[in-house]
């Protein structure tokens, strides 16, 4: 199969346009016809729901959690970015759009990415429409700030809580439409299968969490708008119910998956404590303004931090990064941490962490400063930790964060499998091999609120004169047959070990092998191991309770076995691609100093993998850069 | 650390619920409660019995799916902080620990510590959101907002939605929530156009739902993890007035 990205024809600034000239409209009484199934009800899936139902469409929106308002969209801290050039600081659309995917290394569509930063302005208009309380100016006008590392300031924010207010935004739109009659909402629903008709999607296999019925649903066209899968490492700073069940499915389906192992590790999260612990928590990266980052220089060295002498610090960054120091990119930050504390520096009861230091900073600006600029991260940092971080340095981790790979999607982000789309971060379209701060919330609304309601009538012009499905379809009976056989063999293993003892083998190998920096035989080893985890996990996991009830246990061990499933994926595309770009840095692939060196002569495409028999293929999309020259990343 | 725990524990929604008793070791102070309660759920699930159904989700405060009574106080002995907030440092070895399910009869239970939320949503559905189409927005600098009118209308939407206002509340009353809700869209220019509607409609399905009525003793705002002020209410109630009197 070849693979068609569908990019349309002219100038960068013209393709969006030329796009929806051309593409396909369905009249108002045709689309009440039609019916679509969005997967999800984050910012990407409640955008995509609400607008396509006040296109007119029948809309049934699906999420696992008790309320569409929960969805981890909700817990972005620090903004999202617009090219509105408020700032009168040189922002444009072009800049934008080469930060992103400079950002990204040049592992993303130039023509994706464009478009995300050309629609990044109205967004801002959309939402302010729809009454986010963003951050003002006293004379009324919207304020901005800096954001990871770009030159201009064009992050729009509502306190620490901009993905809050923004996921509550789609989700007041959505209910504006369930009373309508135009969206269905189901709640504690949890999709299990998708269903495929004549090559096409055609619908999906529910669980009821509350019944345990497992239920069928058809549409014209589904949209997954799930989410990331950084919780195959166990511990992310995800909810804890975040899952790659859905586009996992729809891979084994017939969907490619897009470089899956692309998975951004954030540096400044709070470290892990116990085997128990279930989540990090993240600090905002804000911190690093003022913070420096150091251990000892000494191995082992048991004193407590301040009775450390300066000469016996090692700032780390600072002595690698010089021009950057503390400041440096979130994958440069990451890596550095993991080589101090993988030599045996690392701090903290479990020697897993590094020092944030503020002393510094207190002496400088002083207290009130440091308090008026970061007292609700040091608040929240003594609620958890029980420390105070203004008399002592805080600890911190890398953990992982954003899964910028996912399902392929062509420029209408559509999946391989026709009528099957891709929305928000389970899609790999716009952030190439690392995402960049404050562009997510960006690429989660963009994709549901303005790109989706666009491409998807496209599509569902043709499938108009075609017969809507229906449940009694016998490839509706397959998929809940599989399911229902899937469920039984897990709950008769009875084995003795608990689904998060399995989960945290996996995140143990995913987390040594697959996260900041892999090589050959580690991946191997990895594959290797997951493999043995996978049999154990279906010879000795013990999961209690029924299926025909709310089973908690049960949604952990069907969620686990599809994260396990995942992780080999992602371990097979780390190991394919030999070369360090981005988050994806293999240790044979380094400069003398240690950077990542990216090779473009071989690998400057994304890589596609097809789902063929529990083995993977792996397809090429050449990434063909038109308007931009490829640069080398250097922060030295 | 070792704890016992006293744990409400109920089929179904149509079932007789009772309080059971779990001695708990293996704790250590650094892990947060919902953690002390996954561990129990292992050593339940290697005892060949049924896990314990509780909420959750984000663990860091935001999501609002998170909230039991411990001890008698939703969210646990501390003001203004989430269950997930909350760790296993704020008890003692050797403590007896209850934990029960929100008491609301508009929450009615589903199953152990979960109970069902969605009347929330359906007060959410009664008029919280402006009626404006996707593709339909004005230049965003063109509606000027005051910073003081777009922090006050920030302080009310920081409500998580956990339920906990009800919870906590004599009354079981949503008028904490509500009012939140409605005074973030209300002193907006946004939300002006469908302001009385908005409070009246809004207003109306908190009644229908059964909540009860507000008779300002603050509780909620105790417990309210945004430390969301009890003046949001008066506030209402003065839109409330407002929207009858020109209608």
């Amino acid at each position: 199969m070849k693979l068609n990205s569908k990019i349309p024809e002219g100038p960068l600034e013209n393709k969006w346009r030329n796009y929806q000239v051309q593409s396909h409209l369905i009249n108002p009484t045709n689309k009440k016809k039609l019916s679509v199934i969005v997967v999800g009800s984050g910012l990407s899936g409640a955008g995509a729901a609400s607008t396509l139902a006040e296109l007119g469409y029948d809309v049934k929106c699906f999420c696992y959690q008790d309320s569409a308002r929960r969805a981890h969209s909700v817990a972005a801290q620090g903004g999202i970015n617009a090219a509105k050039n408020y700032q009168h600081d040189g922002d444009s659309i072009y800049r934008m759009f080469y930060d992103t995917l400079k950002g990204g290394d040049f592992r993303s569509r130039e023509a994706n990415t464009y478009r995300l930063a050309e629609l990044s302005a109205p967004l801002i208009d959309h939402f302010v429409q729809q009454g986010v309380p963003f951050a003002r100016e006293y004379g009324g006008t919207l304020d901005n700030r800096s954001f990871g590392g770009v030159q201009v300031q064009r992050t729009f924010y509502a306190r620490g809580q901009t993905g809050q207010q923004l996921m509550l935004a789609a989700y007041s739109q959505l209910y504006k439409m369930v009373r309508a009659k135009k969206v269905e909402m189901f709640p504690r629903s949890e999709m299990l299968d998708l269903v495929v008709i004549d090559g096409k999607a055609k619908g999906i296999i529910v669980r009821n969490l509350v019944t345990g019925e497992l239920q069928r649903y058809a549409a014209d066209a589904v949209v997954l708008a799930t989410g990331g899968y950084s919780r195959v490492f166990r511990l992310s700073t995800l909810a804890i119910g975040c899952n790659g069940s859905a586009v996992w499915k729809a891979h084994k389906k017939g969907a490619f998956f897009g470089a899956p192992s692309f998975t951004q590790i954030h540096p400044t999260a709070l470290p892990q404590s116990s085997e128990a612990q279930s989540k990090l928590t993240l600090m905002s990266e804000s911190l690093r303004n003022d913070g420096r980052i150091w251990v000892p220089k000494e191995i082992g060295d048991t004193r407590l931090p301040n009775k450390i002498p300066e000469e016996e610090r090692d700032y780390y960054l600072e002595r690698r990064y010089p021009s950057y120091g503390n400041l440096a990119p979130r994958d440069i930050a990451s890596r550095a941490a993991k080589e101090r504390i993988d030599a045996g520096y690392g701090i903290g009861k479990l020697k897993n962490a590094v020092y944030l230091d503020f002393k510094h900073a207190i002496e400088k600006f002083g207290l009130k400063t440091i308090k008026d600029r970061y007292g609700n991260l040091f608040n929240m940092y003594q609620k958890i930790t029980g420390i105070d971080a203004y008399k002592e340095p805080m600890q911190i981790s890398p953990a992982a964060h954003f899964s910028m790979g996912g399902l392929w999607v062509d420029y209408e982000l559509m999946t391989t499998i026709p009528g099957l789309y891709a929305v928000g971060e389970c899609n790999f379209s716009d952030h190439g091999a690392n995402r960049l701060g404050a562009n997510s919330l960006l690429q989660a609304s963009v994709d549901g609120y303005f790109i989706l309601p666009n491409t998807i009538n496209n599509y569902l012009a043709t499938e108009s004169k075609a017969d809507h499905p229906s449940i009694d379809h016998p490839e509706f009976g397959k998929a809940e047959q599989e399911i229902s056989e899937h469920i039984t063999r897990i709950l008769a293993i009875n084995g003795t070990k608990t689904v998060d003892h399995f989960h945290r083998e996996l995140g143990r190998v995913m987390w040594q092998e697959c996260a900041m920096s892999r090589n050959k035989a580690g991946l191997e080893k990895a594959i290797r191991e997951i493999k043995q985890i996978r049999e154990a996990f279906w010879k000795e996991v013990k999961v209690t309770g029924k299926h025909n009830e709310m089973n908690p246990e049960l949604e952990k061990a069907l969620r686990l076995a599809d994260f396990i499933e995942l992780g080999i994926l992602m371990c097979t595309d780390a190991l394919e691609r030999e070369e360090s770009c981005g988050a994806h840095f293999r240790e044979e692939f380094q400069s003398a100093e240690g950077e990542a060196l990216r090779r473009d002569e071989k690998f400057a495409y994304v890589s596609a993998w097809e789902y063929d028999k529990g083995d993977f293929k792996l397809h090429k999309e050449a990434l063909e850069f038109e308007f931009v020259n490829p640069s080398v990343r250097s922060y030295k | 650390m070792k704890v016992i725990f006293k744990i409400w524990r109920q089929e179904g929604p149509n079932e007789k619920g009772t309080i059971r008793d779990y001695e708990v070791d293996g704790l250590n102070e650094d892990m947060s409660f919902l953690e002390a309660l996954d561990h129990l759920n292992e050593l339940l699930v290697l005892k060949n019995e049924k896990v314990i159904a509780f909420e959750y989700d984000c663990r860091e405060g935001i999501c609002g799916q998170c909230g039991v009574f411990i001890n008698g106080r939703a969210h646990g002995p501390h003001d203004n902080i989430t269950t997930c907030q909350l760790h296993m440092r704020s008890f003692k070895d050797g403590d007896t620990i209850v934990v029960e399910p929100w008491r609301a009869a508009s929450f009615p239970v589903i199953k152990d510590l979960i109970v069902d939320r969605s009347a929330l949503d359906r007060i959410i559905e009664q008029g919280a959101f402006i009626t404006a189409k996707t593709g339909t927005a004005p230049e965003a600098n063109s509606i000027l907002i005051p910073k003081e009118t777009a922090d006050r209308a920030m302080d009310a939407a920081a409500c998580i939605g956990c339920g906990a206002c009800v919870a906590t509340c004599k009354n079981s009353s949503a008028a904490l929530f509500t009012a939140a809700k409605i005074n973030h869209f209300n002193s907006l220019p946004q939300g002006k156009a469908e302001e009385h509607k908005r409070v009246a409609e809004m207003m109306f399905q908190m009644e229908i739902e059964g909540f009860g009525s507000c008779t300002f003793t603050g509780a909620c705002e105790v417990e309210c993890p945004e430390s969301i002020s009890i003046t949001n209410i008066a506030e209402m109630n003065a839109r409330y007035v407002k929207s009858k009197l020109l209608k």
